[in-house]
């Protein structure tokens, strides 16, 4: 579904991914870990162009997404975005968050959009709060909600950028009970996260990446229980 | 020589005229000036050189020269170019529009850039071209913050509106020169006519922060 080859990522001077070949399955969860740093997030946002990379060649459901003339808009539709710290759109209600990209990008009718708004709201728990403000909710519901507008425009994969890492400690539960459902459903996913637990029962591959360059992949169990690399083995000493 | 405020009640009529040609004057420049200033400010933070250059230039030209000569060059420079005398009030309303649009610009700006960049990547992450980004998600939110500077932009433009008085428009300051000529009371006319200034400006800046405290209060601002 998504394939990196040779990405690299420089901002000004400073290199910030080595070359990256990465590949990523249809229907598969992937969770990216590494130290603060090491490229994760950059890695993360080259895959939807948030970032442009500076070589090396990105291809998303077979199309090769890195060339020149690629309409970037087309590609972002295809696959959903999750932030860290949420990025709700703080003037519009959590109905028109989640129903205004589907409107405006895809051209679904009003009607159709707030149906299909309100039952992702459902599926993620708050049904009661669509006419409330993002600020009037806790930050898991935010987060929620997040993740809902994302799956509005039915995207063919989902990147998550530590999601829970601006959540209190008692809301990170509610967001990857969204998540593991998700996985569940065979949503394809990268997801960048420092949550072991999660990682270890949802994951189907984990990767791990320090200073620019995936060091380690592999199954969960191998790469988080039993790692090879001296550095994985260093990370994971830290974090577990 | 006694103060005489007496002769009030009969300046108050051609006064207040004139106080409508300021309010009508700042409203309809400050109104242009919107228009002007909120394209320019886009084009201020736009991706495009040459847009952001221009529109670079229009401000520094007119934050950088006077408005009294700006006025000039529209009311009396202009006519030679074009070969026909431009109206007093097209003349005014053009030159103030004009600048209060740099004014504008800058605010617009400033709002646009308090945006947090997050939501510019959001609505980006979900397909929205920048102009939809810009149209839907940064310019709605950014309107609310410069609702306040906005506000003092118009009250700037009503004070600074009184520059007219020179091209013989009837805003307020003329009138009271006209009342002066008549009555031979300066100090009396001009106290009034200050405090007729003094008036709607404590008007307007009430009314700003009144709509600021509206917009806190709806959670909306933040
Ligand atoms: N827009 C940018 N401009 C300049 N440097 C950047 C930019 N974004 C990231 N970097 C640099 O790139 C490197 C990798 O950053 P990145 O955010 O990808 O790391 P990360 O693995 O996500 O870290 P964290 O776990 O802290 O989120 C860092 O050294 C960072 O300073
Ligand atoms: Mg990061």
């Amino acid at each position: 579904m998504i394939k990196t080859v040779g990405l690299r990522k420089s901002f000004g001077h400073n290199e910030v991914l080595h070359g990256i070949d990465a590949t990523i399955n249809p229907h598969e969860v992937v969770v990216v870990v590494g130290p603060s740093g090491s490229g994760k997030s950059t890695f993360l946002r080259c895959l939807n162009l948030l970032e442009k990379p500076t070589a090396g060649e990105i291809y998303f459901d077979g199309q090769l997404i890195t060339a020149p003339g690629v309409n970037v808009n087309e590609i972002r539709r295809e696959m959903g975005m999750v932030f860290q710290s949420f990025n709700l759109f703080p003037h519009l209600t959590v109905l028109d968050n989640i129903a205004l990209a589907p409107k405006i990008v895809r051209h679904v009718s009003k009607d159709e959009a707030e149906e299909t708004a309100r039952d992702l709201l459902r599926k993620v728990g708050i049904a009661d709060k669509e006419s409330a403000y993002p600020q009037e909710l806790s930050g898991g519901q935010q987060q929620r909600v997040a993740i809902a507008r994302a799956l509005a425009m039915k995207p063919m994969a989902m990147l998550f950028d530590e999601p829970t890492s601006a959540l209190d400690p008692e809301m990170i539960g509610e967001v990857l009970d969204v998540m593991k459902a998700l996985a569940v459903e065979g949503m394809t996913m990268v997801v960048v996260s420092h949550e072991m637990g999660f990682a270890r029962e949802v994951a189907d591959r984990v990767l791990f990446m320090d200073a620019g360059l995936i060091v380690e992949e592999g199954p969960p169990a191998q790469v988080l229980g039993d790692p090879k690399n001296p550095r994985t083995k260093a990370f994971l000493g830290k974090v577990l | 020589m006694a103060l005489d405020f007496s002769i009030i009640p009969g300046i108050m009529p051609a006064l207040l005229a004139g106080a409508k040609m300021t309010i009508e004057l700042a409203v309809i420049s400050v109104a242009i000036g919107f228009v002007i200033g909120s394209l320019v400010g886009i084009a201020r933070v736009s991706q495009n050189r040459a847009l952001k250059v221009i529109a670079g230039i229009y401000v520094d030209f007119i934050r950088g020269t006077p408005l009294l000569v700006q006025l000039f060059l529209v009311y009396f420079g202009l006519p030679t170019l074009i070969g026909r005398p431009v109206p007093p009030f097209i003349a005014a309303i053009s030159a103030m529009g004009i600048n209060s649009g740099a004014y504008v610009a800058e605010i617009v700006r400033a709002g646009i850039q308090s945006i947090d960049r997050g939501q510019t990547e959001a609505a980006r992450s979900l397909g929205l071209t920048s102009s939809q980004t810009m149209q839907y998600i940064i310019f709605p939110q950014a309107f609310r913050r410069i609702i306040p500077p906005l506000g003092n932009e118009f009250i700037a433009m009503l004070k600074d509106s009184s520059l007219v008085s020179v091209i013989a428009l009837e805003d307020l300051l003329r009138k009271g020169q006209v009342v002066i000529t008549r009555t031979f009371r300066p100090f009396e006319v001009y106290t009034v006519v200050a405090l007729i200034y003094l008036v709607m400006t404590f008007v307007i800046s009430k009314l700003v922060s009144w709509s600021e405290r509206k917009l806190k209060a709806v959670g909306q601002i933040d």
